[in-house]
């Protein structure tokens, strides 16, 4: 197997662009392909500061590797979601990747700053475990990265996620949120700008890079989400992927280039209706948010105001943070994409 | 009874390869010499959906493994909706 670039032995083959890559220019091509989806879809600018989702796994891990070797300042966020011995783990990876660089990590104890962990949660909100869990993040993500005055807050969803989620949301045809399926979600009250840089490379990509490039991750899965309907989504694509290398790539970006646009105006609406939540004053659509019930319900508590939603880790040099007052979304994006750190 | 037994080949003249799989965390044994296509076929696992490793590198589809490798098939798909 030879590279399709330098014809020196290739170390992966990626079917889908019909293509063998060496080392180096393995590496090239997957900062090619974050370079141009940030570009294609205005994600981010030059000096915007940027905060990244953070959970110890490949692809967070890898999208901070990225951003970083692309010449964006980038910050980490991670949220100890209390999943027992998970968590304790995943946390570590974090950390150490932060230390090893010399990076700012900000972190988030939810059972320590919440009064509740995800299986807590998820029991006493009757929800499943990984919405209990997505709802929780997407609140504190955007908390955080408002607090922080961060331009941009990151994520590692990759093309796999995305398709998955799309799978789910046609196979229901829950237009509500087909609108709103995209790399970019633009900042506006309440709300950071959120994007997805790796949206145009797959879970194996990312998992390669991180083992071409020497980062630990934490392989193991969650064990709330061993079973869930999304690894499924994933499982019956990739079948797909076998036989028809690309489908998942020209699902995806099929949908954004003639779909999505037919879905907007329903987001939109959605997204007119929101107030401000009585407790915390997130968007939401009703009086109090679904992440200040979930609290509720779980029996935890919200901080006292003023106190910051994340605070820096001392691993390495760290800068200081200032802390506007919060004003953080909560349970409106529900579903549009995981409130996965990937 | 060993693999390399049915061949006529007892396991202290001819070992297997040896394959880590995750989630949940075991060992299997496979005849080599076998290519990572084969491999794959053979416990029936999809390429799309994993990596194999050796020795901390990437080991591509048309590497042959010998009798004494030992690798690691890693499950790349994370879930967490």
């Amino acid at each position: 197997m030879k590279c399709v670039v330098c014809k020196g032995p290739a170390i992966i083959d990626i079917r889908r662009h019909n293509a063998n890559f060496c080392t180096d220019h393995f590496l090239e091509q997957c900062r090619r392909q974050v370079a141009k989806a940030i570009d294609e879809f205005s994600m981010i600018e030059k000096d915007d500061r940027v905060l990244v989702a953070v959970s110890g796994g490949k692809d967070s891990l890898a999208v901070w590797d990225l951003l970083l070797d692309l010449g964006y300042q980038a910050d980490g966020l991670y949220i100890g979601l209390g999943i027992g011995g998970y968590s304790d783990v995943s946390g570590t990876y974090a950390r150490d990747f932060a230390e090893a660089r010399g990076l700012t990590l900000l972190e988030v104890d939810l059972p320590g700053a919440f009064g509740y962990d995800i299986p807590t949660g998820a029991r006493a909100a009757r929800r499943a475990p990984c919405s209990a869990c997505g709802l929780s993040k997407r609140h504190l993500f955007d908390a955080a990265a408002l607090e922080g005055g961060y331009d941009v807050l990151v994520t590692g969803h990759n093309l796999d996620d995305e398709a998955a989620v799309l799978f789910g949301n046609t196979l229901h045809w829950h237009t509500e949120y087909l609108g709103r399926q995209l790399p970019v979600l633009p900042a506006r009250d309440g709300f950071p700008r959120k994007v997805k840089p790796l949206v145009r490379l797959t879970e194996r990509e990312m998992a390669a890079y991180c083992v071409v490039r020497g980062i630990d991750y934490l392989v193991e899965e969650c064990p709330m989400a061993v079973g869930n309907r999304h690894l499924s989504y994933k499982a019956a694509l990739n079948d797909i992927e076998r036989s028809s290398p690309g489908a998942k790539h020209s699902f995806y970006f099929g949908f954004l280039d003639r779909a999505a646009v037919h879905f907007a105006p329903e987001a939109e609406a959605d997204r007119t209706e929101l107030g401000a939540c009585r407790t915390c004053g997130a968007p939401t659509t009703a009086e109090v948010c679904a992440f200040c019930r979930l609290v509720e319900r779980a029996g935890g508590s919200l901080p006292e105001a003023g106190t910051p939603t994340a605070v820096a880790v001392h691993l390495g040099p760290t800068r200081t943070r200032g802390t506007a007052e919060a004003e953080t979304d909560a349970g409106d994006e529900a579903v549009v994409s995981a409130g996965s750190t990937r | 009874m060993h693999p390399g037994a049915r061949r006529g080949l007892g396991p202290a003249i001819i070992d297997d390869v040896k394959v880590l799989l995750r989630n949940p965390r075991r060992e299997v044994e496979v005849p080599g010499p076998i290519t990572i296509v084969n491999l794959l076929a053979r416990l029936d696992v999809n390429r799309e959906s994993v990596l194999v490793i050796r020795g901390g590198e990437l080991v591509p589809g048309d590497a042959t493994l010998a009798d004494d490798d030992s690798v690691e098939i890693r499950p790349v798909i994370s879930g967490g909706a």
